[in-house]
């Protein structure tokens, strides 16, 4: 990769503390962390080691108390709230563990959700989200509510929103973690082809096989980064 | 985000539990409705007031003799007085009494009318002079009211109000009739245009005769007048005229210095009550906009347990891109629909409401009303909404995303 090409994320000396004084928990202790655009990388840890924390941050729902964040070489920690918002919209495409679609609302227009808060006009809006959905295979489930659709199909109604805005990165959480075998499979399927489409990935997991999908297996402990492995995708 | 997204997201959450959108609005309709129905109550029944006062005549004052206490030879007594016509005589000099334009004696009396078979006893039996269909706004419908020769010549004729008209004659024209005054053969001379009530009475059930033969033949002349109707110049001038009459009367009518007599001015009292009514009218619609207050407090409450069972969508939205101010408008308007929903329903409900009597009174909608208790239903659902919305919008991400 050449050294002049941006990486969409890079962390350096990230410390994110909360509380104050006594009660105050260090939940990262100094990551520095690189994720070049076409990567697709999976971060691993026990539950404590920080990994969510470092989610919130590199998703832009948190801002470090320490060191750089730079997002498509955007410093996002002088950013305001509105600004973080347009990041959040423009930038990332989250998937998460329990989908989190709006409930009572169709499929359609969950994945028509962030072009909604991105202005784009009504027309473009259905077309692109027809698409995203096409392109994770629930399209015949448009008009259905969340209610209406299995776990497995919900998630991918979630890809498809994390998607539609063509991010520079696809924040995944644990996004098999309330799947079974068949449907974490789909799902990882997905993310290999969107991968080799040339999208960006950090998807946390705890679960060795899943993060056996990425190029790259980033170590969490104790909110520092122990190891960084690169590895032969599975298929 | 776009004002008609904030909407359908907003009618959205609206339709998302019916019933308890449908139960906030209806406090708001409550409110709306209780403002406009009440106003209406209240401003109909100074319309009734009004008319009342119209009828009377605006500027005229009643002469009623009466008696006063007085400490006498043989311990306390009643001294009682009686009006004659030299008192019309004197009210009637324009020296004394500039202000005073006609001076209208009235005798009372009671009298059993008979037509054929037909026989009724009116409430009131009059006899009195021609000015009384000016001073007291009682023209005749058809004939002619008491002339000034007919009062000079004793004539025996009688003018009738409508509800006698109708018990005696039924369908047949009274005019050029003859009925029996307690025996004494009258003709009829005119029929009065109906007044309707007066609230406590028919003001239509009702016979007068000239003075003079009233005099004559039914009250007789010692008993006295029963009442001396003085007419101002203009509206503005019956208290001067009132004074005036009081000045001419008092030494002619008074023992130990206390007058036997008193002046109504019935116009005053009736504005009297009529700016009562108003102070009343003021009270129901402050009760009427407490109850909106509390609709309002409705829609606040619902809000806030919306905001609360909504946050993690909140967080959802934020995390795709939505500002603050896209959660405060998506919330606001939420609030805001409910009220103006409510609000229009509830002034349907008080012009249906404002159609019927409510205790006596026919409710007259007042149109600054509707649109003062629209525009305070929503005004309130907005104030109300801020709150909740707000505290939509400024959650944090990341918490509103862990909440269960």
């Amino acid at each position: 990769m050449s050294a002049r090409r941006r990486p969409t994320v890079l962390l350096s000396g990230v410390q994110k503390t909360y509380g104050s004084g006594d009660l105050a928990v260090r939940a990262l202790r100094g990551i520095d962390l690189r994720v070049e655009r076409g990567e697709f990388v999976a971060v691993m840890g026990a539950s404590g080691s920080g990994k969510s924390t470092l989610m919130n941050l590199v998703g832009c729902l948190d801002v470090p108390s320490e060191g750089r964040y730079l997002l498509d070489g955007i410093d996002v920690a002088r950013l305001d709230e509105v600004e973080l918002a347009f990041i959040r919209n423009r930038k990332i495409g989250f998937v998460f563990q329990s989908y989190n679609l709006v409930p009572r609302t169709t499929a359609l227009r969950n994945v028509e959700l962030p072009l909604v808060y991105g202005q784009v006009p009504k027309a473009e809006r259905r077309e692109r989200a027809h698409a995203a959905l096409e392109a994770v295979g629930v399209a015949n489930r448009a008009h259905h509510v969340p209610s209406e659709l299995s776990g497995g199909q919900q998630q991918r109604v979630a890809i498809a929103r994390a998607i539609v805005t063509n991010p520079s990165l696809i924040l995944a959480d644990e996004p098999t973690g309330n799947l079974d075998t068949a449907s974490s499979r789909e799902v990882m399927q997905i993310f290999a082809r969107l991968n080799a489409v040339g999208r960006t990935i950090v998807m946390i997991t705890h679960e060795a096989e899943i993060a056996a999908h990425a190029h790259r297996v980033v170590h969490l402990v104790d909110g520092r980064v122990a190891a960084d492995d690169r590895t032969e995708a599975v298929a | 985000m776009s004002a008609a997204e904030a909407l359908r997201m907003a009618v959205q959450g609206v339709l998302t539990n019916r019933l308890r959108s449908l139960l906030t609005m209806l406090g708001i309709t409550i409110g709306v409705a209780a403002v406009i129905i009440l106003v209406a109550v209240g401003h109909g029944s100074q319309v009734a007031v009004q008319k009342q006062i119209e009828n009377l005549g605006t500027n005229v004052v009643s002469i009623i003799p009466g008696f006063s206490f007085g400490r006498g030879s043989g311990g306390f007594r009643a001294s009682f007085t009686q009006f004659t016509q030299k008192d019309v005589k004197a009210l009637e000099d324009k020296n004394a009494a500039p202000d005073i334009r006609s001076v209208t004696p009235i005798v009372n009396g009671n009298v059993t009318a008979t037509f054929g078979s037909a026989s009724y006893s009116p409430s009131q039996f009059l006899g009195t002079t021609p000015s009384y269909e000016e001073a007291r706004k009682s023209p005749v419908e058809a004939g002619t009211f008491i002339t000034a020769q007919e009062e000079a010549q004793h004539a025996r004729v009688v003018v009738l109000g409508e509800t006698v008209v109708e018990n005696l004659f039924g369908n047949q024209n009274p005019l050029g009739q003859t009925v029996k005054l307690n025996g004494i053969s009258f003709q009829v001379v005119g029929v009065l245009t109906p007044k309707g009530t007066n609230g406590l009475q028919d003001q239509d059930d009702i016979a007068i005769a000239p003075l003079t033969t009233t005099q004559d033949l039914i009250s007789g002349v010692a008993n006295g007048l029963g009442q001396i109707v003085v007419e101002a110049t203009k509206s503005s001038k019956v208290n001067a005229a009132a004074q005036e009459a009081t000045d001419i009367l008092t030494p002619k009518h008074s023992s130990n210095g206390q007058a036997n007599f008193r002046v109504l001015n019935q116009a005053s009292l009736l504005q009297t009550s009529a700016s009562s009514n108003h102070v009343f009218t003021v009270l129901l619609a402050a009760v009427a906009a407490i109850s909106l207050l509390v609709g309002g407090i409705g829609v606040m409450n619902i809000m806030l347990v919306t905001v609360t069972e909504r946050t993690r969508e909140i967080g959802i939205r934020k995390a795709l891109g939505a500002r603050r101010s896209d959660i405060l408008g998506q919330f606001l308007t939420e609030a805001v629909l409910l009220s103006v929903f409510g609000g229009i329903a509830g002034v349907g409900a008080g012009l249906i409401g404002s159609r019927f009597k409510i205790v006596g009174v026919q409710p007259a909608v007042e149109l600054y009303s509707v649109l003062l208790a629209l525009g305070v239903g929503v005004a309130v659902g907005l104030f109300f909404g801020i709150y909740p919305a707000n505290r939509a919008a400024v959650l944090r991400p990341i918490e509103a995303l862990r909440y269960e």
